[in-house]
């Protein structure tokens, strides 16, 4: 299936629920994509990997985005049976970035969402374990956040070098 | 973490331990490890209860270095160090997206030549993998035939481009040394005795019965839950997954060479234990033998710089680009804002999402067997990390 038919039939699905939010990113310079709201990602999610004609099995990457102010969650979503892919997007103000999480939908998010939350601070509401990942446990601060500042001090040792 | 005076009675992901229930630390230092990772294990005796992987001790801020860089061919060398086994394959994968995102046609000989270098580096790379597999089962000395043939390709690349692991060769565009006039002799030849060795090693170690008896029926994957997972690669295709991006999404020329994709068949065992996923390399090794070949025989004529671009500084954009690394879907997902510095760089491991599904395949397993099931999924941790 082309992105043009992907979001068609998503839109035949959800179009219809005020606050899905979908919007297609079609146009988009390099990448299509499309846009949903937080509100209905999980069962958008779901939709997307359980309908026969998309069965987006295999969600590739999930990559958290400063975008100054606020933040976005992108995942790359491909299908093995239908060798089709696409991209899905959220986005969320930085004063309270909280979006569902979709470990339950795909089990590889659990980590990679574990990455968004070590890196930016995105808190993925229903994630069995959040915990930072690739940091250590008591690292204050996300590093990945453009307003980062680095800490001069961590457990007595100098960072800065 | 609980202070060393204490019995320390939950696990990291916050579980309550049960009496006959107690943790044992596998790594960081630890030579089956691979490299500094950390399996936290809560064992029944010698029974695996439950697995969980502690990494980043091996965190080098790669993406956050990405965006402090002056430009995007700055980043090639960092990429190098992601997977430090096949560099060639990161870079690969890096200048593919970046020239999506630049919108650059890229010479066919530039095509080829970094098909068949990948492909070089895919084998090199396997012949660690397959190696240190070896060692952890047991067995020494198929490690040592796997590192004279190591050798071999890594005096190939550094004829190229004067490097041995870390190549910074691939530059976005183009290349950045052409191929010297001995490469394609000294290349056939070593395609020809390559394949010989394969069968030899095979019978040094793959169908070696203490061998089988450690992986087969060890480790089972099933299908769905490699999928679930995000897995790729040789842990995929070992549970019988026939799936490849240089044939489902081709990049590069892939699409203009003949070859197949292997996928493991549970011959000695189950599908998906860990001899399916050794079974996988060792065949993809003489696919991608059959990919030179390909590759040599087609090789145009060409200046490998001719487009390499003046000023690297693409429209606002993101793109998502995959590449089938040695270990199975490497992708790289890049924002740019229009300056010449990348505004995100995210590297999509496939190393970090095939452990992620160690704690899955490993429960109920003996501990020594854990040293057989890491070993089966092949982690680079500087990929892992990043």
């Amino acid at each position: 299936m082309t992105s043009q038919e992907i979001f068609d039939r998503l839109n035949a699905q959800f179009g219809a629920v005020s606050d899905a939010g979908i919007e297609s990113k079609l146009d988009a310079p390099v990448d299509p994509c499309i846009k949903v709201s937080t509100t209905h990602l999980k069962s958008i999610a779901l939709f997307l990997r359980d309908d026969e004609e998309l069965q987006f099995e295999h969600c590739s990457c999930l990559s958290g985005v400063d975008l100054k102010g606020k933040f976005a969650v992108v995942y790359q979503l491909a299908s093995l049976t239908r060798k089709h892919k696409i991209t899905i997007r959220v986005e969320v103000p930085a004063d309270a970035p909280t979006v569902p999480s979709l470990e339950s939908v795909w089990k590889t998010a659990n980590w990679h969402e574990r990455e968004a939350f070590d890196m930016f601070g995105i808190v993925f509401t229903g994630h069995p374990d959040l915990r930072r990942i690739l940091m250590p446990y008591d690292w204050e601060g996300h590093p990945l956040r453009k307003d980062y500042q680095v800490p001069e001090f961590y457990n007595g040792m100098r960072v800065p070098y | 973490m609980t202070d060393s005076t204490t019995t320390q009675t939950t696990t990291s992901s916050g579980r309550t331990l049960r009496t006959e229930e107690m943790i044992i630390n596998m790594g960081p230092q630890h030579p089956a490890t691979h490299g500094v990772l950390r399996l936290e294990l809560v064992v029944d005796g010698e029974i695996v209860h439950e697995v969980i992987p502690h990494i980043g001790y091996l965190h080098r801020c790669f993406e956050k270095h990405c965006e402090h860089m002056t430009n995007y061919q700055q980043v090639i060398p960092y990429v190098d160090r992601m997977d430090y086994c096949a560099a060639m394959n990161n870079e690969f994968s890096y200048v593919v997206a970046a020239e999506r995102l630049l919108k650059i046609e890229v010479p066919e000989r530039v095509q080829y030549i970094r098909v068949i270098m990948a492909e070089l580096n895919r084998i090199a790379s396997h012949l660690i993998a397959i190696g240190t597999y070896g060692i952890d089962i047991g067995a020494f000395t198929p490690f040592l035939y796997c590192f004279i043939d190591r050798e071999m390709i890594l005096n190939l690349f550094e004829m190229t481009c004067g490097a041995r692991l870390l190549y910074n060769y691939m530059w976005i565009g183009g290349l950045s040394h052409d191929l010297p006039p001995e490469f394609a002799p000294k290349t056939k030849e070593f395609c020809t005795y390559y394949r010989k060795r394969i069968e030899e090693f095979n019978n040094l170690l793959t169908f070696n019965k203490i061998f089988v008896k450690r992986t087969a029926n060890v480790g089972v994957l099933p299908k769905d839950v490699a999928i679930n997972y995000g897995c790729s690669g040789p842990m995929l295709r070992g549970s019988g997954v026939d799936w490849d991006l240089r044939r489902d999404d081709p990049y590069s020329v892939y699409n203009k060479i003949e070859w197949e994709v292997c996928v493991g068949k549970g011959e000695m065992g189950t599908v998906g234990d860990c001899w399916d996923r050794h079974i996988v390399r060792m065949r993809e090794m003489e696919q991608s033998l059959i990919i030179i070949e390909q590759a040599l025989a087609q090789l145009p004529e060409g200046d490998v710089q001719a487009a390499i671009p003046k000023r690297i500084r693409p429209n606002p954009g993101e793109v998502y680009a995959r590449t089938e690394s040695p270990r199975g879907e490497l992708g790289f997902y890049i924002v740019s804002d229009g300056t010449a510095t990348p505004y995100r760089v995210k590297g999509r491991a496939p190393a970090f999402s095939n452990l992620s599904v160690i704690g899955e395949i490993s429960r109920g397993a003996m501990i020594a067997d854990m040293i057989a099931i890491a070993g089966s999924t092949d982690i680079v941790l500087g990929e892992v990390d990043r």
